[in-house]
């Protein structure tokens, strides 16, 4: 770090860190609004199977539809914890 | 046909009603015969801020209800012949309020004024979502500050969804931003929310930008709508907001920090 840098940074400003959050939580409800009513349910029984054969728990699931243009992505992801 | 544009938020607090009062009240400076709608049933204050809360005889309950006919209710305002208030009802609650009811009371009015300005209640109830339902334009209000921000994302996504217009798969309501309590000086310091970042958050075109102003509260005190309070920066920036309403494309002021002299520096003066 040269020493012009030690002058010039400074500690990020409130408002920076304002749109930093908003930007994150406003894009999240955006995705949350748009997803089909059936998403949360479908999320549930999924898991239910997957429990079936492995020790899991819900926060291991994160279930995303991702919409572009032309097509959907149903994204299912379980992340299985090393014994 | 009026046009019918809502004044929405989410949040209270954040200058709904004064901005309705105002923009209103612009509308009908430019000689639009308009009507401003208070839709906060129960809660009643239009009628303060605009200066006619001694008038009020019937509301917009009564008309609901045909207690009373329209032309009853209908306040004309004092200071511009173009301009009425109807008022909500004060000892009601926001269930007097049916679809079907509204929807005739619009109809009615859409016949003779040119604008009708809905002034929404705070929140996404019932209230507020009576106040959009018509809407063919929304003029959503919103402070330079998180949960302000936050709400009017969340408004905007009921108006893409749960109006008439999104409903019947029309052209959807127009939306607009008008920021409101805006202070460039915190802006400038890093301290404030700016207008771009909320036009990058939100992604609705910007209406206008209302800088904090004494002139709002001396307004409110006096029943007198800001926009009439000739040389009030924030009258000023209404007009401008009301130009542009219109179609009109117009430079945007107050949103820089204005220069300090070297007195005004020198004796510390804000």
């Amino acid at each position: 770090m040269s020493i012009f840098d030690y002058f010039l940074s400074k500690k990020p400003k409130s408002a920076s860190l304002a749109k930093e959050r908003l930007q994150v939580i406003v894009a999240h409800e955006r995705g949350a609004r748009k997803a089909p009513k059936y998403l949360p349910k479908m999320q549930q029984e999924i898991i239910e199977v997957i429990k079936k054969y492995i020790a899991i728990d819900d926060s291991q699931v994160s279930v995303k539809l991702d919409n572009n243009n032309n097509h959907s992505i149903l994204e299912l992801n379980v992340s299985l914890s090393k014994k | 046909m009026a046009e019918i544009i809502v004044v929405t938020s989410g949040k209270g607090g954040v200058g709904k009603t004064t901005t309705s009062a105002a923009i209103g009240s612009g509308l009908a400076i430019r000689g639009h015969k308009t009507v401003v709608i208070d839709f906060d049933v129960g809660l009643r204050n239009l009628d303060l801020i605009m200066g006619c809360e001694r008038r009020v005889v019937y509301d917009f309950v009564n008309v609901l209800n045909k207690e009373a006919k329209l032309n009853q209710a209908l306040i004309k305002d004092k200071r511009n012949e173009n301009l009425f208030i109807l008022p909500a009802s004060q000892t009601r609650d926001k269930d007097a309020l049916t679809q079907d009811g509204v929807k005739n009371i619009l109809d009615e009015l859409s016949k003779t004024f040119d604008y009708i300005i809905c002034d929404s209640p705070a929140g996404i109830e019932k209230g507020a979502q009576m106040a959009l339902y018509f809407a063919d334009q929304a003029i959503v209000v919103t402070n330079p500050e998180v949960s302000s921000v936050r709400d009017s994302d969340r408004i905007l996504g009921i108006l893409q969804s749960k109006s008439l217009r999104a409903e019947q798969g029309d052209e959807p309501v127009k939306e607009h931003l008008l920021l409101t309590r805006y202070n460039p000086g915190r802006v400038a310091d890093g301290e404030m929310l700016s207008v771009k970042d909320v036009e990058e958050i939100l992604v609705i075109p910007l209406l206008g930008v209302i800088p904090e102003s004494e002139a709002v509260l001396k307004a409110s005190n006096q029943g007198e709508p800001v926009i009439f309070d000739e040389g009030a920066d924030a009258g000023y920036a209404y007009k401008d907001a009301v130009s542009r309403l219109l179609g009109e494309v117009i430079e945007f002021r107050f949103i820089e920090q204005e220069k300090k002299g070297f007195l005004k520096r020198l004796l510390g003066a804000r």
